[in-house]
């Protein structure tokens, strides 16, 4: 942290290996891009909740959603630190990179944590706070600190922390969680596996690197592909049931039956795939999947908002 | 000569405190905020300054006491 560190080769504008970080790198401890989901998911959440909500608690609702989502963010770069370093994805971090301490990353982690999990109770509800709260814990301890490293089904629980949003956004409106609620979290839930294998395909290199237990290290690509076959089957009823709760509706139902349509048709090239193919064609199938992946999650949360917004206009809905 | 003292590394932290004060500040700004809308609940702020105002007392109540 000194200026002993600092010397003429820096002055590029870069921070590296200084110590010295600058407020560009505290953001980036909180996973912005990461964030952005988390925002979006959260928002949808909270607007076609049946309780109508001021617009600027809306606001801080969603500011300390994505707050507490960042917190978690940092706890998990401050844990990640060692594998961070190892590949290729994530070594240019602020930690891995040496523009933050690791000690930084975890007070920021903390503290952002308190405030958020506090603020989030005094402007919306004792119940949104607490979900929040348990989120953070959900994702840094259960995801982060014990199951990424230990097991090939990390995906599948550690899902569950990027699925929490939009059930937080529903509770800060309502004040309880309903089958719609649980119906969006699952959605996230069971389209993270198939989304994050489609990752691990391409990026199997770097994970094997860094040791941690993938599916595609620990089983296979063959098996990865059988796995993200049959989470995309088990995916596309979740997506079409929420159709027929209160925040769906026929126009949201025409558009996740295409999207899973395409959704299930993409599993199924990768599925038909060996690796030899996969190779030959640098994984471009995997690639237009995992993108076709992030679309797919997207368009159903636009979806629940169209309709809500047509059944402000007297239509949507059933 | 005056040393120079200004380097890459001052600018940086000039940069971070800069943001953290930005920060800071809009911190304040939404408390307030949050704290004006949780008490007027959407409706007009009249504070109370000890004098009678027939217009801050509820409909029902008034009604009640004329008759």
């Amino acid at each position: 942290m000194s200026d002993i560190h600092a010397n003429g080769s820096l002055g590029t504008g870069t921070a590296a290996g200084t110590g010295e970080a600058g407020f560009g790198d505290y953001v980036a401890l909180l996973k912005p891009r990461v964030m952005s989901l988390v925002v979006f998911t959260a928002l949808v959440g909270l607007l076609v909740a049946p309780v109508p909500v001021h617009p600027f608690i809306t606001f801080t609702c969603i500011l300390f959603i994505a707050l507490g989502g960042g917190a978690s963010g940092a706890l998990n770069m401050w844990w990640d630190a060692d594998i961070d370093q190892v590949m290729r994805r994530t070594k240019g971090r602020p930690i891995p990179a040496g523009r933050v301490q690791a000690g930084e990353a975890l007070g920021l982690g903390l503290a952002l944590s308190g405030l958020s999990v506090m603020m989030l109770a005094l402007a919306a509800n004792v119940a949104a706070g607490l979900l929040l709260g348990f989120t953070i814990f959900f994702y840094v301890v259960i995801y982060s600190m014990w199951l990424k490293r230990s097991t090939p089904q990390n995906i599948v629980i550690g899902g569950a922390a990027g699925a929490f949003p939009p059930m937080i956004g529903w509770v800060c409106a309502t004040g309880s969680v309903s089958v719609e609620a649980v119906l969006m979290f699952l959605l996230i839930f069971m389209w993270t596996p198939p989304h994050f294998w489609a990752l691990a395909l391409f990026m199997n290199s770097d994970y094997e690197a860094a040791g941690v237990p993938m599916l595609t290290v620990t089983h296979g690509k063959r098996s990865t592909r059988n796995h993200i076959l049959v989470y995309t089957i088990l995916l596309a009823p979740v997506a079409l049931a929420a159709g027929f709760t209160s925040i769906g509706g026929p126009v949201y139902l025409a558009i996740s039956v295409l999207l899973n349509a395409g959704f299930l048709w993409g599993a199924w090239r990768i599925w038909r795939r060996d690796e030899a193919q996969a190779e030959a064609d640098k994984y471009a199938t995997e690639k237009s999947v995992f993108k076709f992946s992030l679309l797919y999650l997207f368009l159903h949360f636009s979806a629940f908002l169209l309709e809500a917004v047509l059944k402000s206009f007297g239509m949507g809905g059933w | 000569m005056a040393l120079r003292t200004e380097h890459e590394i001052h600018q940086r932290r000039l940069g971070r405190n800069l943001g953290l004060g930005l920060v800071l500040a809009a911190f304040v700004v939404l408390v307030f905020g949050l704290t004006v809308v949780k008490v007027t609940r959407g409706d007009p702020m009249q504070a109370f300054d000890h004098s009678a105002r027939p217009e801050m007392v509820p409909a029902d109540a008034a009604q009640g006491a004329g008759q």
